[in-house]
């Protein structure tokens, strides 16, 4: 049978676990090392969604209620690929991030922020054929945490995505250019490849923006699964 | 040119507004064949407290050791395991869903995994996720099976969920199977890299 893994991710472009600066990680990143394992089709498989998994108004934060969410809308586009470039279709993509405030629609969220009973926060879409995918939302605000003393964290949406494998699975967040608040973030700080860090942060795209509407971001992501060549395995 | 993977980043504390839509504590339709299992149990961190704000997702064979992608077009819709779960803890990081126990998938020596389940954590705290697998006892194909053999003996026992009624817990039915992951420190859960 044949056996075919990933490539490993270049050093720097992924956090570590234990990351001081980002105090929550001191007691829940593992201090036994890991164990690398082959790649078996336990991870080269993955679960695949569909159209039925997604809802009519999931690409659309600002109409997911009876009302005009309140807040700078915004589009949010690009393409979802593999290390080579080459587009993947069909990806799930879910995306949650706070109001124009500030503040999430959470029972945890105890920000001293107006929530918006027009904004939800949260959406999903599919990657078409060639990898795009969309969201209209409203762009999020910076709000205070309890990381450190006067912690802010920058603007952001949180973005999930599936892949071909599971080992293609990806959390990430998307940030916003300009934004003061990033040299300060121990979140983005935490990934020690500036140019990794700097692909997290979204492109202002004239392209995108609807005249007299919204305004556009542009942020592609790479996920990992690019098959190396298969290696004929004798059992 | 290649470009590296995108950065993980953590799903902080407010991912069940996006991730909710999901989640399932039961992750089998009527009608999908295999023996019905229960895994109960908790997240812990590196002081031994409970983590109220952790998901799990799980993947894993079906009852005959088959993944969704390898279902040929004849198989009904019925009979069908999506494969694909995803649970948080809650406000005592405890977590429970229901599944089918697995079968044996190959591994790429073409001998066969032990029964397993591939669990992905993510939480606050977590600036990317851990991933182990969970075994069960007894399993004869877990003397040969290629990760747990990768893995020191004194460790094991991590990976390994335990029947419920066998350890003493009262009116309990045999197939609910504790397991609980610690994330750092005494008898911290085995994570694997890939």
């Amino acid at each position: 049978m044949k056996a075919a893994s990933y490539q490993r991710e270049p050093a720097g472009t992924q956090p570590n676990y234990s990351y001081p600066a980002y105090v929550s990680t001191s007691k829940r990143h593992p201090k036994q090392p890991l164990i690398l394992l082959p790649h078996t089709l336990s991870e080269l498989t993955g679960p695949v969604f569909g159209h039925s998994d997604i809802g009519e108004n999931d690409n659309d934060l600002t109409r997911q209620h009876s009302g005009e969410a309140v807040g700078e809308r915004i589009i949010v586009s690009g393409r979802v690929l593999d290390e080579e470039g080459r587009a993947i279709p069909g990806a799930l993509v879910e995306v949650w991030q706070t109001n124009a405030a500030g503040r999430y629609r959470h029972r945890v969220d105890q920000h001293d922020a107006p929530l918006d009973p027009n904004f939800t926060g949260c959406g999903r879409v599919l990657t078409d054929s060639e990898g795009r995918y969309r969201f209209v939302t409203i762009k999020p605000g910076a709000y205070p945490w309890q990381n450190h003393p006067n912690a802010w964290r920058p603007a952001h949406i949180h973005f999930s995505l599936f892949g071909a494998g599971l080992l293609s699975r990806l959390v990430t967040q998307m940030y916003f250019p300009g934004d003061p608040l990033l040299p300060f973030d121990p979140v983005l700080n935490s990934v020690p490849d500036e140019n990794a860090r700097n692909r997290l942060i979204s492109l202002f795209d004239w392209d995108t923006t609807m005249p007299g509407h919204a305004l556009g971001y542009h942020f592609d992501i790479v996920l990992r699964g690019r098959l190396a060549t298969p290696v004929e395995v004798h059992a | 040119m290649t470009t590296p993977p995108t950065s993980s980043q953590t799903v902080g504390p407010f991912f069940h507004l996006g991730m909710v839509y999901l989640e399932r504590d039961n992750f089998v339709a009527e009608g999908v064949a295999g023996e019905r299992i229960t895994i109960r149990g908790k997240v812990l961190d590196g002081d031994g407290q409970p983590v109220p704000d952790a998901v799990l997702e799980i993947w894993q064979a079906d009852s005959t050791g088959r993944y969704p992608s390898e279902f040929s077009p004849r198989d009904s819709a019925s009979a069908r395991f999506l494969g694909f779960g995803r649970i948080e803890t809650d406000d005592h990081g405890e977590f429970r869903f229901t599944t089918v126990k697995p079968g044996r998938a190959p591994a790429p020596d073409g001998s066969l995994q032990a029964p397993h389940i591939v669990v992905t954590l993510f939480s606050r705290g977590l600036l990317k996720p851990l991933r182990t697998r969970l075994y069960f006892p007894d399993e004869a194909g877990n003397v040969d099976d290629v990760v747990l053999r990768q893995v020191p003996p004194a460790r094991r026992s991590t990976l390994m969920a335990a029947p419920a009624a066998k350890r003493g817990a009262q009116n309990v039915p045999e197939n609910v199977f504790d397991w609980n992951i610690v994330m750092q420190g005494d008898g911290e859960t085995v994570f694997f890299d890939y």
